[in-house]
């Protein structure tokens, strides 16, 4: 889907967030389909538009050879810098947020509620006339598993855990402010992982490596992953589609469910290290979830740890309940498929682990 | 947003009348203030002229609330109906009157309320409870408006039985006034009969009118009146009801829930006794609160299109026409064009032709009352003999046309003589077997209402055990102690004793063509197993087909290994032997049984199960030379029941070198559609699905195309490559369902042809391919999946012994999962191997392009009890549902 169909329509777009994996693909695809691309975030990430030939590889920023993205360096909590950003943008894509399993609740409001009702207001100044915000489907999980189900409504009440909660209410803000004259449309990708991924990728490795990754009960939850490049895709897409997509919330998935076991295993393979084979009932995973996160809170708060907690509640839940969802909406109003399946994700993951000094 | 009064019941519908009383009961010039729910005045605001008027009347202790299900439908129809249902007096929001109103005023009152609302054009009646037996005493006054008559739950009638024992409970004086008045118990016990239990709201709705004594007087009248033998006060008026309806000729639809601890089936058999011609469902599962378990208004209304709506415009032509929507008596079907249909021959032509033959007519290798002395053989003649005395013997037994006896014999003698015998007097044979189990076999049982039950010991005392009805038959000679324990009436020989002393064949009436001959079961691998009726031209028909299609001459010897063919031995002038084994589970026939079998009379025809089939190929070291002998003059065998592996086929051939092994398809409702030969299926190869074959004599198959939903459409299209659900129209298939007109009417919607809820396509060569089960179809986002074609692939390999495909998640977003039962057996249910899950989504991929989502497997799939062979894939899907949801994992 990606290439140069939309850039006969070049446009102006401030991407925030594009120092991430997601962010920096975004950015890099915008770039690739011939817009002019400023980037806004906290710290300098050079994002360039990949070199002929190798677009979609995903990786680190920077590496490209193609124009580079002007950038604005800035917090959302400071509104003349926000102002700054959107000033002479025809469209903004919204990802820079605080994303952790862990954290006080302050801190997520702060920067996922109130940054995005700096930016909305700005942008709206600004006479911006699009706006994707990029949420997660968690706004709508309240840890029921979630089978063949399409985007439920986001409710700040009833999400679990700080991140999505807060991400909840920035849902809420951003597409209540959609409009005449400011299209706002909410794109959920779900799971995003791919070569660089800190999120899932290197956490999974991480402990496998360390044999503190096992599977909660037989690893059986069926859930959706999304490879980056189709997620990147997929949000660029919805800019295109603004038409079709404004006011509503779409969950992006690769529409290829598998099992957490499955899913792992293939992770750890593309990744050179032997896939977990002991198993913990989730139910233990969650309440010692649930007791780590307390410790760990506690603990941060008093400087005694800067990592995060081995197991969350959040994360016990999302490895032992399914969630995968009904892509047919999304596809339809974005007129798109994903490009790259999970086998060649995991190809791609592969490869990119076996070149050296890329090892976990 | 519109105002309700109570859930589901919008403020407009209630209305208030008076109406001046002429019943016994009160003094002249009374007047009473009704309440009604009424949509009359929602037609007219929007400038509906209804079709009629649907009268409904509800029970004790109930009120109109019960009825709101059909006045909301009555609206929403492209013809819309008006719905007026009654409080009656004492009842509801009526007026509470203060006098003993007894049936007779009950029926004047209705009478009352309709002259004064001034009740226009047709009326159908519709009633619950003693409701019904009121509906039906103003439809017995009111002929010229009457166009239908609709009962759910009712009785008519205690004549012949005892008051129930719940009712009796409520009439006796120290329980009567304290149960029904002072308190609410009987209001409280009558709303929990609901199945699934009534909402808050909705019990609450059922109380309102009769929350102190006061208002209840009524109930406890209603109670009281319930008229248990002729001296009650209200006997006449309820035997003129009772009596009238047998002259009813309008058309009547009983809707019926068995779970009913009063008005149980015996009421629904007695009713069916007084009107003959009603359309009857059942809806197992369901109870009394009928209405409020089950969607009765759509069936309603349904039944009422198809019947009244007609008639109307046809002006009436209701006589001789079945109500319950089958497609028998003289229906031309598309069945017709496929070729001239043979003339009828009764199914006893054969046996009366060769009455004085002395050839072998029935084998029994291991005969009922003596299994270990040897075979048993019958001739022709005696057959023929034994036939007629147990007729006549039935005959005197109180046997009449059209009664329905149920068998519950194994295969061999004594099934196929009384089977014959009960065609000669016109009975109606119910076959149930023995391999739907206990519950299934009670359900089905109670479901087909046998006047007469024939039975070996185990049977008798199931039927006394799980109350089956009936007037009960033993083969076995009893002790007098067992014959009163089982309430046996008589035993075989003493039939056999009383046939010889019967006006013989002058007294037999000739059952015509078109009457019921058998009710035969589906096997209830998809719900509930359903009665299957076949008239005796159907029945004929299905002969016929197997005679031309498999040139079954006069003079063949068959094995009969597979029971619903194995009866038509004696119409096809075949000789037929029972080989020695537990019929209820095919896979106890061993290799040596069936030769033992053939050998006994030289056979050249085998019909066997796949599930049997495959026990003979694991028993096959035991063949003697001899048994080799035998089974090497087998020209034909015959494997039925369900889709045999051609690997497996390949090896029965080594079995019976000389034989044509041939494979047909079909169900219970259609026996059988198509055929194919062991050389048909390895030339048609691999597709998508099992091949199974060409249309059999006299058969025509064509596809009613799915949409992206799984729903089949209702143009019946021969296109190659079109998949969808498999039609057939032949003259063998049922007559219809059997007191299941919603099953009825829904198969038979695309006319002339019966839907079989299979899926498949027709290739190039007018050859059928079956992708699976209708309600086994997965509906991905990416189209419609069919499982077989899956499975088949998944099955290529090695680690995997039989495979189920079957679909996760919501209709028409759903993703395909396999189930696998793999060698070596797993011990633990979960998720496959890492190795093997890629290889199997790789195969399957490959051959069929479907994605599998995740590969689950299990210690062993699930099967139908009855065949051993087809997958219970509604449990698997089931399972695989809540094993991928996370969480432990369960059995299915």
């Amino acid at each position: 889907m990606s290439g140069g169909a939309e850039g006969t329509d070049r446009r102006s777009v401030l991407v925030t967030g594009a120092s991430g994996m997601l962010g920096g693909a975004v950015a890099r695809l915008l770039l690739d389909q011939g817009h002019r691309v400023r980037t806004f975030q906290r710290r300098p990430a050079d994002v360039a538009g990949p070199a002929a030939g190798t677009a979609g590889a995903g990786g680190m920023a920077g590496t490209g050879g193609g124009p580079a993205a002007e950038q604005v360096l800035g917090s959302l909590a400071d509104p003349a810098a926000v102002a700054r950003a959107v000033e002479g943008m025809d469209a903004v894509i919204h990802l820079a947020a605080k994303v952790s399993f862990t954290g006080e609740w302050d801190e997520f409001a702060a920067v996922n509620i109130e940054g995005t009702r700096t930016l909305l207001d700005c942008a709206r100044a600004a006479g911006t006339a699009d706006l994707v915000f990029v949420s997660s489907p968690s706004v709508a999980h309240f840890g029921e598993p979630i089978a063949g189900a399409g985007a439920g409504a986001a409710d700040p009440e009833r999400a679990r855990g700080f991140y999505a909660r807060s991400k909840a209410s920035a849902e809420l803000l951003a597409l209540g402010a959609d409009a005449p004259g400011f299209r706002v449309a909410a794109i959920r990708p779900h799971v995003v992982w791919g070569p660089g991924d800190t999120q899932l990728v290197e956490r999974v490795l991480e402990r496998a490596k360390a044999g503190r990754l096992p599977l909660l009960d037989h690893g059986a939850a069926l859930i959706d992953t999304t490879y980056i490049d189709n997620a990147a895709d997929a949000i660029v897409r919805a800019l295109h589609r603004m038409e079709y997509a404004h006011g509503q919330a779409l969950v992006v998935t690769n529409g290829e469910p598998r099992t957490v076991g499955e899913l792992l295993a293939g992770i750890c393979t593309a990744g050179g290290v032997k896939p977990p084979a002991w198993r913990v009932p989730g139910r233990v995973a969650r309440g010692a979830g649930s007791l780590l996160e307390h410790v760990w809170l506690a603990a941060g708060r008093r400087g005694l740890v800067r990592d995060e907690p081995p197991m969350t509640r959040f994360l016990a839940e999302q490895l032992s309940t399914s969630h995968w969802f009904d892509q047919r909406r999304t596809r339809e109003v974005l007129d798109w498929s994903p490009a790259v399946s999970i086998d060649d994700g995991l190809r791609r993951l592969a490869e990119h682990y076996s070149r050296p000094g890329r090892t976990a | 947003m519109v105002a309700e009064l109570w859930p589901g019941v919008p403020a407009a519908w209630s209305r208030r009348v008076r109406v001046p009383s002429t019943a016994a009961v009160d003094p002249a010039g009374t007047v009473h203030a009704w309440h009604l729910l009424d949509n009359g005045a929602e037609l007219a605001e929007r400038g509906i002229t209804p079709e009629g008027t649907l009268l409904c009347v509800h029970g004790n202790p109930t009120w109109s609330y019960l009825w709101r299900s059909v006045l909301a439908a009555a609206g929403k129809l492209d013809k819309p109906w008006r719905v007026i249902a009654v409080d009656q007096l004492d009842m509801g929001f009526s007026r509470r009157t203060g006098r003993f109103r007894r049936l007779a005023d009950r029926i004047t009152d209705l009478g009352d309320l309709t002259a004064e609302l001034g009740l226009e054009g047709p009326v159908v009646t519709v009633g619950h409870d003693w409701g019904g037996l009121i509906s039906l005493g103003w439809a017995l006054r009111h002929r010229d408006q009457l166009a239908a008559v609709v009962l759910t739950n009712t009785a008519v009638h205690p004549g012949g039985f005892e008051v129930p024992a719940a009712l009796q409970l409520a009439l006796h004086p120290a329980v009567h006034q304290w149960g029904t008045t002072t308190s609410a118990a009987f209001l409280r016990v009558t709303h929990a009969l609901a199945q699934p239990a009534l909402e808050k709201g909705v019990r609450r709705a059922f109380m309102a009118p009769y929350l102190n004594a006061a208002r209840r007087q009524g109930v406890g009248n209603f109670v009281a009146d319930i008229p248990g033998d002729p001296s009650a006060p209200s006997w006449p008026a309820l035997a003129e009801v009772s009596e009238g309806i047998r002259g009813l000729d309008v058309p009547a639809l009983i809707l019926w829930g068995p779970k009913d601890p009063v008005f149980s089936d015996r009421y629904l058999r007695d009713l069916l006794q007084r009107m003959p011609h009603a359309a009857v469902h059942r809806f197992e599962g369901a109870g009394h609160l009928l209405p409020e378990d089950r969607d009765i208004a759509a069936p309603v209304f349904d039944w009422l299109e198809g019947t009244v709506g007609p008639a109307r415009s046809r002006s009436a032509a209701k006589a001789g026409s079945r109500a319950d929507g089958s497609t028998g008596a003289g229906l031309p079907t598309p069945a017709a064009e496929a070729g001239p249909e043979e003339p009828y021959r009764p199914m006893l032509a054969e046996l009366d032709e060769r009455s004085a033959d002395g050839s072998p007519a029935v084998v029994d290798m291991a005969p009922l009352h003596a299994p270990d002395a040897g075979p048993r053989t019958l001739s022709w003649s005696e057959l023929a003999g034994q036939v007629d005395l147990l007729a006549g013997g039935l005959r005197a037994h109180g046997v009449r046309p059209g009664d329905r006896i149920s068998l519950l014999v194994p295969p061999g003698i004594e099934l196929t003589s009384l089977i014959y015998a009960c065609l000669r007097v016109g009975a109606v044979v119910v076959v149930a077997d023995a391999g739907l189990g206990t519950a299934g076999l009670s359900r089905a049982i109670k479901g087909a209402g046998p006047a007469f039950l024939v039975g070996i010991e185990r049977a008798l005392a199931g039927a006394r055990l799980l109350n089956w009805p009936g007037r009960r038959i033993s083969v076995a000679e009893l002790s007098p102690a067992k014959r009163r324990l089982y309430k046996v009436g008589a035993t075989l020989s003493e039939l056999l004793a009383a046939g010889a002393s019967d006006g013989g064949p002058a007294a037999a009436v000739t059952p015509a063509p078109d009457d019921d001959a058998a009710i035969l079961f589906t096997s209830g691998s998809t719900g509930p197993a359903k009665g299957v009726a076949y008239t005796h031209r159907r029945l004929a028909a299905m002969r016929d087909t197997l005679k031309d299609t498999y040139k079954l001459e006069a003079g063949t010897a068959l094995v009969a290994g597979f029971a619903p063919f194995a009866l038509l031995g004696p119409a096809l002038g075949a000789t037929s032997v029972t080989p020695a084994m537990d019929v209820t589970a095919p896979k106890t026939l061993t290799a040596a049984a069936l030769a033992d079998a053939a050998a006994a009379v030289q056979a050249t025809a085998v019909f066997a199960s796949p599930a049997a089939l495959a026990n003979v190929l694991a028993t096959a070291d035991g063949l003697r030379p001899e048994h080799r002998a035998a089974l090497e003059k087998v020209e034909l065998l015959l494997s039925a029941g369900a889709p045999i592996p051609e690997p497996l086929l390949s090896r029965v051939q080594h079995l019976v070198p000389a034989a044509s092994l041939h494979t047909p398809y079909g169900m219970t409702e259609a026996l059988p559609v198509t055929d194919i030969s062991l050389p048909g299926i390895r030339a048609a190869g691999a597709g998508n699905g099992v091949c199974v074959g060409t249309p059999v004599v006299g058969a025509r198959v064509a596809i009613a195309r799915l949409d992206a939903l799984g729903v089949p459409g209702d143009e019946p299209t021969t296109e190659p490559g079109t998949t969808g659900e498999i039609l057939v129209s032949a003259p063998h298939v049922k007559d219809r369902y059997d007191r299941l007109w919603i099953t009825q009417a829904h198969s038979a919607s695309v006319p002339g042809w019966h839907r079989t809820g299979d899926v498949g396509h027709l290739d190039g060569d007018g050859r059928l391919w079956v992708e699976g089960r209708l309600a086994h179809v997965i509906t991905a986002s990416g189209g419609v999946i069919t499982p077989v074609a899956a499975e088949q692939a998944a099955e290529t390999n090695d680690g995997v012994r039989l495979a189920a495909v079957v679909g996760v998640g919501p209709a028409g977003a759903q993703v395909p999962a396999a189930v696998l039962e793999t060698v070596p057996r797993t011990r633990r249910p979960g998720p496959a191997p890492q190795e093997l899950t890629r290889q199997v989504r790789a195969a399957v991929a490959r051959a069929t392009g479907v994605e599998l989502a995740a590969v689950l497997m299990l210690p062993e799939l699930p099967t139908d009890i009855r065949h051993n062979s087809k997958i219970d894939r509604a449990k698997l899907a089931a399972w695989a549902s809540r094993t991928l949801a996370g969480g432990r994992i369960s059995a299915p």
